[in-house]
């Protein structure tokens, strides 16, 4: 059993190991391990070379990391916080997400931006953000989400392993949750494009990731005790997005409750909503919820537990889309 | 001596307020007598013609744009001095990224009018495969390409090999992020990065007196950074002071920063309407500091040119700007159906529904 952080920690590693063109940069990421901890005892093993203490510039951190990605390196980059990616933004959006399409599918961009994502921890403000709308709004970009530590481990390989920027976030409240992580000869992990079912029901499907999947989860236990049969997805990839996974659960449903953490206003619940009704109209029974933020800053810490969604609003929404 | 063999700078020839200069605005050469005036003679023959070309070049595309060919141009007139003279004195596998505006750069290393046209007749979002030019594309957004020249040099770092960066950018991007935190990165790792600002004076309408209090140049102390300030429109002496500070970086020196003083001739762009913030007195004042037209008298007064030589370079520049116009007249409108498949490694299933949609929609006007 790892940790989320633990397996990602190994993850990492396995990535430099099979890969010597794989370098970490990020602020802190190296003596001290960052501020989680995740790439704890990387630069020992790999020297300074390969695990980068950056200066304290997030825009300086992935533009570079776009420079060392033409030059041939794949490195992964830890953002601090979520709410500290906002000065990389024009060197996300603009120049690694762009610069397949520029250059006219030519040049791939294998970069990986790390981001400890949400809230749920009791943090000051600036440290509980949920941003994957803005990059999932982005042409180029795979937006991805870990939930659990087997996927940490496998994802973090998985979007190091392959041609695309990756956002990769990594929900904060889970990472020092424990997990079985599957072992090296089990067979090929889940694409990393694909979504999870995590729990099977008939009633009602719940689509959702990274830190809100074990809410789910919890919230379809207590409503199976009320005799109500709750699918739970995890989306894992929210773009692209596992349509098919999406729409083959909803028929078999008619019912379907988006959960995130970010504002529902604008927030990418809304994207699922629209693909699901044009996808599964005829199959739906109730029009489809979104639980998650409000559209407010994040709050402080002591009001936090009013604005994230947790198993009762969940479980509302569950009665409200079977009342009909 | 050969400016290419100049590794010091401190005995270089400087004006009255330290900005290294070799020939004076009427072409009179300032260095002293061991100079190997052959030598000298061949190089600025060499850099007469790359300039020539690209003002021919420059000249063609501004009339493509005029006439309706191109959506958009940015004239390099004015700056030749600045971008021959310092391509010229770097390594052929020296990598370089630029900005927008360094068309006579690029032409330089070989790029085709055609891949320099594309971008601005709105047929490509970049110009060129950087690889066998070692030559990146053009970056729009104004001082982006600093952190990727300095993250290259992280590459080339760790790659024990001995390329240098050149990075160019200008005045106005000087005041961007990035470019702060690009100088900063170079200098606290010391990659092989020369950062090339071509200060020609205006960022479109707002004067470099408004971007930056101290000259650009002097920033490089409060970084770490090796800098110099050059005459720009001195072909003779950007090519040495470039020379000097390559080496320096390409010895392990550490990042350096050239301040080449230049002028825009032209508007910020073909869009722009330079008339409504500048005077016509400033504009002849540069006319007067042109770096063509200085080489020329400097040729003439060293006997470097005759008649033959300057009859050569402007058939051979009346060529290019035919074929010029010839390759940008051929440059046809890519098919939208096509940039589905370049914008991941694989074609998503959303992403192939909506190609497919929107052939099918496309293809239901058809007969």
């Amino acid at each position: 059993m790892l940790t989320l952080c633990q397996a990602l920690n190994r993850g990492l590693r396995r990535a430099m190991e099979d890969d010597d063109k794989v370098v970490l940069l990020g602020e802190d990421v190296g003596r001290l391990g960052g501020v989680f901890r995740v790439t704890d005892g990387l630069q020992k093993d790999f020297g300074e070379a390969r695990v980068m203490d950056s200066t304290l510039a997030e825009s300086g951190i992935v533009g570079t990391a776009i420079g060392l990605a033409l030059r041939g390196y794949r490195p992964v980059c830890e953002i601090q916080f979520d709410g500290f990616v906002y000065p990389a933004f024009n060197q996300i959006v603009s120049q690694l997400a762009k610069m397949r399409a520029r250059t006219n599918g030519r040049t791939s961009l294998p970069v990986v931006v790390r981001i400890p994502v949400g809230g749920g921890i009791g943090a000051v403000e600036h440290h509980s953000e949920s941003n994957e709308a803005y990059f999932a709004h982005t042409a180029g970009l795979r937006v991805v989400y870990c939930a659990s530590a087997d996927d940490a481990h496998w994802m973090i390989r998985q979007a190091i392993a392959g041609d695309d920027p990756v956002i990769f976030y990594e929900p904060k409240r889970r990472y020092w949750v424990k997990g079985e992580v599957t072992p090296e000869d089990a067979g090929p992990p889940l694409p990393l494009d694909r979504a999870r079912v995590v729990r099977r029901g008939s009633d009602v499907t719940l689509l959702t990731y990274g830190g809100m999947v074990a809410t789910c989860v919890a919230a379809a236990e207590t409503a199976a005790q009320e005799g109500r049969d709750v699918e739970v997805i995890d989306l894992r990839s929210i773009s692209p997005l596992d349509v098919r996974t999406v729409e083959e659960s909803v028929r078999r449903t008619g019912r379907a409750v988006v959960v995130h953490e970010a504002p529902t206003f604008a927030g990418f619940g809304a994207e699922i909503a629209a693909q699901v009704m044009t996808r599964c109209f005829y199959s739906l029974e109730a029009p489809v919820e979104r639980v998650g933020g409000f559209n407010l800053p994040y709050p402080p810490a002591k009001v936090e537990e009013e604005y994230l969604p947790d198993l009762d609003r969940v479980l509302d929404a569950v009665d409200r889309v079977l009342a009909g | 001596m050969s400016t290419s063999t100049i590794t010091s700078t401190a005995d270089l020839p400087r004006t009255s307020d330290g900005c290294i200069q070799f020939v004076t605005p009427d072409g009179q050469l300032r260095t002293d007598a061991s100079v190997d005036h052959d030598a000298l003679g061949r190089l600025i023959r060499d850099l007469y013609r790359g300039m020539r070309l690209a003002r021919r070049f420059d000249d063609e595309a501004f009339a493509l744009q005029r006439q309706g060919e191109l959506g958009l141009w940015l004239q390099c007139r004015g700056q030749e001095a600045a971008q021959v003279g310092s391509i010229a004195a770097v390594r052929a596998d020296d990598f370089v990224f630029p900005s927008y505006r360094e068309h006579a750069a690029a032409l330089w290393r070989g790029i085709r009018p055609a891949d320099l046209l594309r971008q601005w007749r709105g047929v490509a979002n970049s110009g060129w495969d950087p690889e066998p030019y070692s030559f990146h594309i053009y970056t729009l957004v104004l001082a982006a390409q600093l952190l990727h020249a300095t993250g290259y040099a992280l590459g080339v770092q760790r790659d024990g090999s001995d390329t240098v960066v050149v990075t160019y950018f200008g005045d106005g991007a000087a005041s961007e992020g990035d470019a702060s935190e690009a100088m900063n990165i170079a200098a606290t790792n010391q990659a092989p990065v020369v950062f090339f600002c071509q200060n020609n004076h205006w960022a479109i309408s707002t004067p470099s007196s408004s971007q930056s209090r101290t000259p650009i140049h002097r920033r490089a102390a409060g970084f770490g950074l090796r800098s110099e300030q050059v005459d720009g429109n001195d072909v003779l002496a950007v090519h040495a002071v470039t020379s000097a500070l390559t080496e320096h970086v390409r010895s392990g020196g550490g990042p350096a920063l050239i301040e080449a003083i230049t002028y825009r001739m032209g508007g910020h762009s073909t869009s722009d309407d330079p008339t409504r913030y500048r005077t016509d007195s400033e504009l002849e004042a540069w006319r007067a500091k042109d770096p063509v037209t200085r080489v020329e008298a400097l040729m003439h007064a060293q006997g470097w040119s005759d008649d033959a030589f300057l009859d050569e370079v402007q058939a051979e520049a009346d060529e290019l700007a035919a074929r010029t116009r010839r390759e940008c007249l051929a440059l046809q409108a890519p098919d939208l159906a096509d940039a589905f498949a370049t914008v991941l490694a694989d074609v998503p299933q959303l992403l192939q529904e909506e190609r497919d949609a929107f052939v099918a929609y496309r293809d239901s006007f058809l007969d």
